[in-house]
């Protein structure tokens, strides 16, 4: 049996709606028809009355969300794409991500959002949205990189009393399989050191991860052991785990398939640098995407994201200073 | 009458403990004869009294610079609101607008609610975290309003689906808006969206004719909101929001319809905003014409003389109420007046509900 990161958050979801009468499913061509990308596919069936297409209205349906939320419910609102989240985003900020710390009143919504760029997707079906949201005190921000959380991460999402911004990157949901389920997972909170290394900590989260992953085996043949650590989720952002590598290897580069102006991986830089700058034998680098709207054609699409190609040139610079 | 919104609420009480006061159960034919109308109207009036009262002394703090931040009020708008806040009851959703303090007084939120958001005190709802008129208690029925227009309607659509979940089919939420909030997205998608899962959702829009200095014609351009009913494919009605036998009848029955199972309903109310859009403007831009006409009454001293000609009261009894609201308004001023402000050492600062996952990191200012 082989599972996809997609298999995956269909299942998880199947086993809330199993396990919990609190959860349904709210979004755009879910029901019947299983959702753009089918990660709802027979759950309407399955579950009927529980799985309920909305019309295109993402502010609505994270208002509904919030509303259900403060009665009980636990919502999961689907939005197609991570990218028309921006049409909701008032309801997320302000509305969902506020209610507990203005009313007492805990806020368990999970919003997932696929997120990241595919080959041809084009500037608006193509966004990495996790530094907008973690930028706003009250949402937890999840970018699980593997089928394993994405299963078991989805699952706490969940049952958290608090929103959740749940990115699930759309590349991984095909090309990313396990041979089955997790029983047992991390907390979310806890980066994971996906590779072990002395020489280089190379941070990154997402899709981003398996490049990284590629670029530690890549480099290890040139003699260099590269330590990847898996953020899992960017807010809370395990600080810790991330120090801990960099007193072990004295060099970080920090990759994220987002934009780089005020992102995570300058977060992570900034918390490294001012906290632990003695553990720095070179200045911390960092990788992101181009700054402008995500290309449409391929060749385009390649030059605009880190790609392990890029990353390994990155790295190798890195361990030469 | 206000035994019952005069409780001090301890911080952490939970559910049962806001009663609503009162709600209607009105004939369309209720006329002044019929007693039960007469109480109605009675309890109707003296919860716009409190409210007006209310609101005229937060005025008057705003003006001895005692209040921080900005004071909305309701004056104008008290009848429609009344007979919003009357019409349900508990176990009903409410998202009140800025201008709604009687209806929230009707449907049970307790005027020191009003008075320590207001003064900032942290024995509050909102424990100085919010201000004003961004204040509820959620799960009892009054949701505390964000700033943004119109993106309540969706949370009351959310609200009433829970509770088809659970199989509570006999509430219903009122979302109150004004005529600037019908040009918002979210106003039309909160519609839209009550309207495809045919929500016991009864929308509540005041025109008050102006959406802080933008006059209707800036703001909409069908002859009136009331169309838009039409284009949602729910039921709408128009009420004259002077006149609190027309409100208390159109908004009871409107809130009956929800509740019987026929889906959402829209009421369009005629009204002027008497003071400011907040207690900071002037409101010179107020067209004097509109003052003079018909949707520029009072629609207090329109409902105290209906008291006065129908018989029902005589003008000592209408002093004395006044001055019992001027007393419980005056006496919970005093008691928060007492209350300490918030220590931003106490202050827990995290805004997460999971506590385990608020991030040990802090590089801000300290307090």
């Amino acid at each position: 049996m082989s599972l996809t990161y997609l298999d995956a958050i269909r299942e998880a979801q199947a086993r809330a709606l199993a396990d919990d009468p609190r959860v349904f499913i709210y979004g755009q061509d879910i029901g019947t028809f299983g959702g753009a990308f089918k990660a709802t596919k027979n759950l309407a069936q399955r579950f009927p009355g529980r799985v309920i297409d909305s019309p295109i209205s993402e502010d609505a349906m994270l208002g509904l969300a919030v509303g259900a939320a403060i009665q009980g419910m636990r919502p999961i609102i689907e939005m197609q794409f991570a990218d028309f989240s921006t049409l909701g985003f008032n309801q997320i900020v302000n509305q969902a991500a506020t209610l507990y710390w203005r009313t007492r009143v805990p806020c368990p919504i999970t919003v997932r959002l696929p997120c990241g760029g595919t080959s041809g997707s084009g500037p608006f079906h193509s966004q990495s949205m996790e530094a907008v949201y973690a930028h706003y005190p009250g949402l937890i921000v999840m970018t699980p990189a593997t089928v394993e959380d994405a299963y078991s991460m989805l699952l706490e999402a969940i049952a958290l009393d608090d929103p959740v911004i749940f990115c699930e990157h759309k590349y991984l949901y095909y090309h990313l399989k396990a041979a089955q389920l997790p029983v047992e997972a991390m907390p979310t909170g806890k980066a994971r050191i996906a590779r072990a290394g002395r020489d280089m900590t190379l941070v990154a989260y997402s899709a981003m991860v398996h490049e990284a992953l590629a670029v530690a085996d890549e480099l290890a043949s040139e003699g260099a052991e590269i330590e990847v650590v898996d953020l899992r989720s960017v807010k809370p952002l395990d600080t810790d785990t991330v120090m801990a590598s960099v007193a072990r290897t004295g060099r970080l580069l920090c990759v994220g398939e987002a934009w780089p102006w005020g992102g995570v991986t300058a977060e992570v830089i900034a918390r490294v640098t001012s906290e632990g700058f003695g553990l720095l034998d070179a200045p911390p680098q960092r990788l992101n995407a181009k700054e402008t709207p995500v290309p449409y054609h391929p060749s385009l699409w390649a030059a605009h994201r880190p790609t392990a190609h890029s990353i390994a040139a990155a790295a190798r610079r890195l361990l030469r200073l | 009458m206000f035994q019952d919104t005069k409780e001090t609420l301890p911080e952490d009480t939970e559910a049962d403990t806001v009663p609503c006061m009162a709600h209607a159960q009105l004939s369309h034919h209720a006329v002044s004869g019929d007693s039960s109308f007469r109480d109605l109207y009675v309890k109707a009036y003296r919860v716009m009294l409190l409210a007006r009262v209310l609101d005229d002394k937060f005025a008057s703090l705003y003006r001895m610079g005692k209040i921080h931040g900005g004071v909305f009020l309701g004056r104008g708008q008290e009848a429609l609101s009344v007979a919003a806040g009357l019409a349900l009851r508990k176990g009903d959703i409410f998202a009140p607008l800025i201008r709604d303090g009687a209806g929230r007084l009707a449907f049970g939120e307790p005027i020191l609610d009003a008075v320590r958001t207001y003064l900032g005190s942290p024995l509050g709802p909102m424990r100085a975290r919010d201000g004003n008129v961004h204040r509820g208690r959620p799960r009892e029925g009054v949701f505390a309003m964000i700033s943004h227009l119109g993106s309540m309607i969706s949370m009351v659509n959310g609200a009433l689906l829970a509770h088809r979940f659970k199989g509570i089919s006999d509430t219903v939420g009122v979302a109150s808006v004004g005529d600037g909030a019908t040009s918002t997205g979210s106003f039309h998608e909160g519609v839209n969206q009550a309207a495809v899962e045919k929500l016991p959702l009864v929308l509540i829009i005041a025109n008050n004719q102006y959406a802080y200095s933008t006059p209707t014609e800036r703001q909409f351009a069908c002859a009136s909101l009331l169309d838009k009913a039409a284009g949602y494919g729910i039921q709408g009605e128009a009420v004259e929001g002077t006149d609190l036998s027309a409100c208390l009848r159109v908004i009871g029955g409107a809130v009956n319809r929800a509740r019987a199972g026929n889906g959402p309903q829209m009421v369009v109310a005629q009204l002027l905003r008497l003071c400011g859009h907040g207690e900071h403007d002037d409101a010179g831009y107020i067209d004097p014409n509109l003052k003079q006409s018909p949707v520029g009454r009072d629609c207090l001293k329109v409902a105290e003389s209906f008291l006065v000609e129908e018989g029902w009261v005589d003008t000592p009894t209408l002093a004395a109420w006044r001055n019992e609201a001027v007393q419980e308004t005056e006496a919970s001023v005093a008691q928060v007046q007492r209350e300490a402000g918030p220590d931003p050492y106490k202050e827990d600062w995290s805004a997460l509900a999971s506590k385990h996952l608020s991030e040990g990191y802090d590089q801000s200012c300290p307090p």
